[in-house]
């Protein structure tokens, strides 16, 4: 079994943790960090902004990719420690959930965790970047809660159905 | 030269330097564009020789402020001040995306304020992005609240923006009642910067990240700080004693310089490439090619559209105009052409334009529609950042920043 377990950056010893306890022993695990390149590409946006000044050779865009690819590195090192077991390590760049998805292309299960509202029970627990993944994943899907799972009475009563016009 | 054919040639001439600068061909510099532009215009005859003399001489001592002031931030880079600022912000965050948000604000704030918007965006910004990546959260938030303050608390002081300076050298006003006059307008535009951002991006700032190892109390740069200090304390005390704001920031520039050339930290021609020539060449272009629009017609236009009275709708209505026009044509461009008419209504329009021209430039986020539709058709596959979220973030902040910092103003003036 091919196993990706796509981890991100506040949520990923949870989501280690289920995929060692979970995924068969015998599973070919992929550890994947996507970085996205937004914060990146806001970074530059800002500097052509400021109209006519050439940007000086130390303030250019690799060291911010620098930044991030070792931050990815360092993050992916120590999930690997934490699973415990052989795995591949993979790092990826660009939109986040696309990247996600391609990766999980050739995978027979992908593991992730819910990264919106972790209070309550709802569509809510999918922020923007999982809902996409969780919808659009060519594979089948192990969808951890980060921590416990919120009590069932986090669900709200259902409405009452609107009354009826009087019927002669 | 016919004055309506005149007006129309500065007029193509300005969008076409403008287009250079913001396209950036390989081929042209900005800075050969505009003065090409100038030279061209001087040689039609749209604009005197001693005209354009004149707007040269004029812009002469702003672009040598604006030059140590350049000096002054790289040496504080030189010295290592950003790096000290990012262990700061790492280890006050300790492990709350919130917090970060908060230091980043606080930091990129006085960073804008004394050492201008440029420093904050290109010397601030990779440090802000860096601590974030440490920390494992997501930098976007943060690194918007660079972009966002870089404009928004560049109304403090005369040095925080070339537009300030601009206007500084027009009007008759000292370093202190300036700073006096902008500090409410300045913590409005901050503090709706603060509540819409805690809005916008709550569900990134929410989520608390692991405490990791608490980073070692950083060594300021004690150098690079007394000097900072002591040439605000000589700007502040420049009216008193009677010495031009200019000098001291030359004396500053001079201090954190020479000893770095000295024991060798610098070569003279890092120096002159940190004083960005390139870009004080541009501005002294475009004062010529907005002196030849201005002096054919469009000063009259301007003074025809804008209120110049010192009320709070006349001032609010200026901001709006100033922030509008900043958008269309960036904020340099409008501050030429906006400045010299509300520097003749008085201390209000002339800081009401202010307002305008720095906060209004958040609205699309990189400070002109120009540049953001270019950037969008040059980069067609490039959609890792959603135009809607900026222009969102834009509407949130611009036009509830630009009528709080103009009531406030409006009520320092009343003091």
């Amino acid at each position: 079994m091919r196993a990706l377990v796509w981890i991100i950056e506040d949520t990923w010893e949870a989501t280690v943790t289920e995929a060692a306890v979970f995924l068969p022993r015998d599973a070919d695990i992929t550890l994947l960090h996507v970085a996205s390149t937004e914060a990146e590409t806001l970074a530059t946006a800002a500097r052509h902004g400021l109209l006519g000044r050439q940007p000086p050779a130390h303030a250019a865009a690799e060291p911010l990719r620098a930044i991030s690819d070792q931050a990815a590195q360092q993050l992916l090192a120590e999930a690997h420690t934490r699973l415990g077991r052989p795995a591949t390590l993979q790092a990826r760049r660009g939109r986040v959930e696309h990247e996600v998805v391609a990766a999980a292309a050739s995978m027979d299960i992908l593991v992730l965790a819910r990264d919106g509202d972790r209070a309550r029970l709802g569509p809510r627990s999918l922020g923007p970047t999982a809902r996409f993944v969780v919808d659009h994943a060519p594979c089948r899907i192990l969808l951890i809660w980060p921590d416990v799972a919120p009590a069932l009475t986090t669900i709200p009563p259902p409405r009452l159905p609107p009354p009826r016009p009087p019927t002669r | 030269m016919a004055d309506a054919l005149a007006l129309a040639l500065a007029l193509v001439v300005l969008a076409a330097t403008l287009g250079v600068a913001v396209a950036r061909p390989p081929y042209l510099s900005e800075a050969l564009a505009a003065c090409g532009g100038a030279i061209l215009l001087v040689i039609v005859g749209a604009v005197g020789l001693s005209a354009a003399g004149a707007a040269v001489r004029d812009l002469g001592p702003t672009v040598g402020f604006l030059a140590a002031m350049l000096l002054i931030a790289e040496g504080c880079r030189r010295e290592g001040l950003f790096d000290a600022v990012g262990a700061v912000m790492a280890r006050g965050a300790g492990a709350s995306p919130r917090r970060l948000l908060a230091f980043a604000f606080v930091i990129a704030a006085a960073v804008t304020a004394v050492l201008s918007l440029d420093a904050t965006i290109v010397l601030l910004t990779p440090v802000v992005f860096a601590t974030a990546a440490r920390m494992c959260t997501h930098a976007k938030p943060h690194v918007y609240a660079c972009a966002h303050l870089a404009n928004s608390a560049s109304l403090l002081l005369p040095v925080s923006n070339l537009t300030n300076l601009l206007a500084f050298h027009a009007i008759k006003l000292s370093f202190t009642r300036f700073a006096a006059l902008m500090v409410l307008p300045t913590i409005a535009a901050v503090g709706v910067e603060w509540v819409a951002f805690r809005h916008f991006f709550a569900v990134d700032l929410q989520r608390p990240r692991k405490a990791g190892t608490r980073p070692a109390r950083p060594e300021l740069p004690r150098f690079a700080v007394a000097v900072l200090a002591l040439t605000l304390a000589g700007f502040a005390l420049s009216s008193v004693v009677g010495i031009q704001p200019v000098w001291f920031a030359a004396a500053g520039a001079g201090a954190i310089t020479v000893p770095a050339l000295i024991r060798r930290a610098a070569t003279p021609l890092e120096l002159v490439r940190g004083t960005e020539p390139g870009f004080l060449t541009f501005v002294l272009g475009l004062g010529v090619i907005v002196q030849a629009a201005s002096g054919n017609g469009l000063d009259t236009a301007v003074r025809a559209v804008l209120p110049t009275s010192g009320s709070l709708p006349d001032l609010l209505a200026i901001a709006g105009l100033s922030a509008i026009l900043a958008n269309l044509v960036n904020n340099l461009p409008a501050t030429l052409m906006l400045v010299p008419v509300t520097a003749a209504a008085g201390t209000g329009p002339v800081l009401a334009t202010l307002i305008g021209v720095n906060v209004g430039p958040n609205l699309t986020y990189v400070g002109s529609l120009a540049t953001l539709l270019w950037r969008r058709v040059l980069h067609t596959e490039d959609t890792d950042v959603e135009l809607g979220e900026f222009l969102r973030l834009g509407a949130l902040t611009v036009p509830a920043g630009l009528v709080a910092a103009t009531v406030l103003l409006w009520l320092a003036l009343q003091a």
